[in-house]
């Protein structure tokens, strides 16, 4: 079990406050992703459930527990960290077995656990190494490995792979979804990358100065962003959003379409200007286009590789129901 | 590049050389004693016996014969020890508190703690004589431990705070996750992860502790007294007795010679505050 609710959670550091009173639910077995710009209050949050700050205000309450006063080894809940905070002086099986020793198990029961850990992050031929003497790969394996040894009802991980590079970024991506499959464990997962946001979430929880501006599955944040932020901050390339009066023609303040949702055509398209950079990537196209008379630079997706170079005039047209619109206060109208 | 290249020609030799010149003359006070504990006190004065002489080992067997070298060196050795164990066991919870759960004052109390360095010992010596003599404290091995272990416990709790934030919080934090109390956290990832610095930071205590004089000599007569105290006693006007006070001093530096000369690694590091790996 391991279902967490905040209820009006408020944090300040000195006079700062870096997260006003907010309130959230995590059901059990949910992978739930914190994800929102550098400096939102994403770690403190999940540090304040982990129990390693404590709550200016409000409640949390963990499968019906208020762990106000309950210490963070005692909350049943295991960190992996974006540092990996492995015991540099214990081999590897002794840092995974480290929270078991600390829990009183029986010798052959670490043992075991350890073993059963090891096997399925395929540690074996590591257990006698120092951390040292890893890869950041492995190190990541062996914090994700102590972590899971726990049992415990949530996982909590901090920007775990930001240190790793790109092609092993993805891969520990689909392990720890994988691990989520089988395990069926509430995670809660925090990063301000919102690709890895939008591949392993259930639940999106998008936050700004501390501040949550949505929760929604992947899908309903890409479809239906409650505000300018959370359009521009979910799906890549950037959501093009301009004012003027191309928004007001649609009576809205502002409006936004994604790249994807312009069509390229071949002549008397709804819109037309001149190509600037295009990025060719195979697959799709990207093309930056100016002249449009819109009031901003305008992204557009073509399937495939297209072939329109710097300066030569495009044809575009806008899926209709594809607009967002939004009011002068930046908030979805819908 | 032939300029880079002489360069590195020239401190590759003279940069040796002017170290063993300065090594030299640091030395040389020391071997100077040593030469002449093995005088007798007549010798020891006349410049044309400098070096050449007949070596003696009377001053050492008039030392552990009249004096009870023995129980100075006990004494020093008991309130060294004790005292460097002290101002650990003090300095280790302290630094931890303020490395890894600074306040806002933190810094404050830090550079306060050096400052009580500041204070000119003589300013407090009357007051400290009749206060340990009225409550009986005068010349007890308490007494010194608690001085020494003070005097020190600033330096002490400065360098283990330098060696104790080069750990990351993190590390700590995976530990109150993986169930350690304060104590657990201190003994499981603190201890292990700092030993190198703790190791210097006692080792320096020691010394300092060995060394100390100002207080020792004058807070001790008989039962408390260090081998400070058997040197300053030994104290004579110019030219008498050298041969004796150079084979007391030799017997008191004796063994923090050796000791540094084991420890010198972790003695650089700690006189560096870890600067030098
Ligand atoms: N211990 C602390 N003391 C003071 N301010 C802090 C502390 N920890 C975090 N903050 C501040 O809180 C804000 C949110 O930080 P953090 O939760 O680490 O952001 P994120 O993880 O989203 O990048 C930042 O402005 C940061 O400076
Ligand atoms: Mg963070």
């Amino acid at each position: 079990m391991g279902r967490i609710v905040l209820e009006n959670v408020s944090k300040s550091f000195g006079d700062t406050q870096v997260i006003p009173p907010l309130s959230l639910t995590i059901e059990d077995g949910e992978f739930a992703v914190f994800v929102g710009p550098s400096g939102c209050g994403k770690s403190t949050l999940l540090r304040l459930i982990a129990g390693l700050e404590e709550v200016s205000g409000g409640s949390i309450v963990i499968d019906g527990t208020e762990v106000a006063d309950v210490p963070p080894a005692k909350r049943g809940l295991a960190m992996v960290f974006q540092s990996y905070a492995l015991y540099p002086h214990m081999t590897v099986r002794k840092n995974i077995a480290f929270p078991l020793r600390m829990a009183k198990m029986t010798q052959s029961d670490i043992d075991a656990r350890v073993n059963q850990a090891a096997s399925v992050l395929n540690l074996n031929d590591y257990l006698e190494r120092k951390p040292g003497q890893l890869s950041g790969g492995q190190r990541q394996r062996v914090a994700i490995g102590r972590a899971i040894v726990r049992e415990p009802s949530a996982f909590l991980f901090d920007e775990p792979l930001s240190n790793l590079d790109a092609a092993l970024r993805v891969g520990m991506r689909m392990e720890i979804l994988e691990l989520h499959n089988k395990l069926e464990t509430t995670m809660i997962y925090v990063t301000h990358d919102q690709v890895e946001a939008m591949t392993m979430a259930n639940k999106i929880v998008v936050l700004r100065a501390g501040v949550i501006e949505q929760v929604g599955s992947p899908l309903e944040l890409y479809r239906s962003p409650r505000n300018k932020f959370v359009a521009s901050f979910i799906g890549s390339p950037k959501m093009n959003i301009f004012e003027g009066d191309e928004a007001k023609k649609h009576n809205a303040h502002s409006i936004g379409i994604r790249p994807e949702h312009i069509d390229v055509v071949k002549s008397n398209g709804e819109w037309q200007g001149t190509v600037g950079v295009a990025e060719h990537l195979g697959s799709d196209t990207f093309f930056h286009i100016h002249n449009t008379g819109l009031s901003e630079i305008l992204t557009v997706r073509a399937i495939g590789d297209v072939n329109l170079r710097n300066g030569d005039t495009i044809h575009l047209n806008p899926r209709a129901d594809d607009f967002h619109r939004f009011d002068e206060k930046g908030l979805r109208i819908t | 590049m032939a300029i880079v290249a002489q360069h590195s020609k020239f401190s590759k030799i003279a940069m040796p050389v002017l170290a063993w010149v300065v090594a030299l003359i640091f030395f040389f006070p020391i071997f100077y004693m040593l030469l002449t504990s093995f005088k007798t006190d007549a010798d020891a004065v006349k410049p044309e016996f400098l070096f050449s002489f007949t070596p003696t080992l009377e001053n050492y067997t008039n030392m552990t014969d009249n004096y009870d070298y023995w129980r100075f060196a006990s004494n020093s050795v008991i309130t060294s020890v004790s005292a460097t164990i002290f101002a650990l066991v003090v300095g280790v919870p302290c630094a931890y508190a303020m490395a890894f759960d600074p306040s806002r004052g933190t810094k404050d109390i830090l550079m306060w703690m050096l400052s009580t360095k500041m204070l000119p010992a003589a300013a407090v010596l009357y007051p400290m004589i009749f206060l340990t003599k009225s409550i009986g404290l005068f010349d007890t091995h308490f007494l010194v431990i608690m001085v020494l272990s003070l005097i020190n416990l600033p330096i002490v709790i400065w360098m283990l705070f330098t060696y104790f934030k080069d750990i990351p919080k993190d590390i700590i934090e995976a530990g109150k996750m993986d169930g350690l109390n304060t104590w657990g956290e201190i003994k499981e990832i603190l201890i292990p992860l700092a030993w190198g610095g703790i190791a210097s930071t006692a080792l320096l205590t020691f010394i300092f502790c060995w060394n100390e004089a100002y207080w020792t000599v004058r807070l001790t007569t008989i039962d408390a007294a260090t081998l400070s105290k058997l040197i300053e006693g030994n104290r004579a006007p110019e030219g008498l007795f050298f041969g004796r006070l150079s084979a007391v001093s030799t017997a008191a530096v004796g063994p923090i010679v050796v000791l540094g000369w084991f420890c010198q690694k972790q003695l650089v590091q700690g006189l560096t505050f870890g600067a030098v790996k």
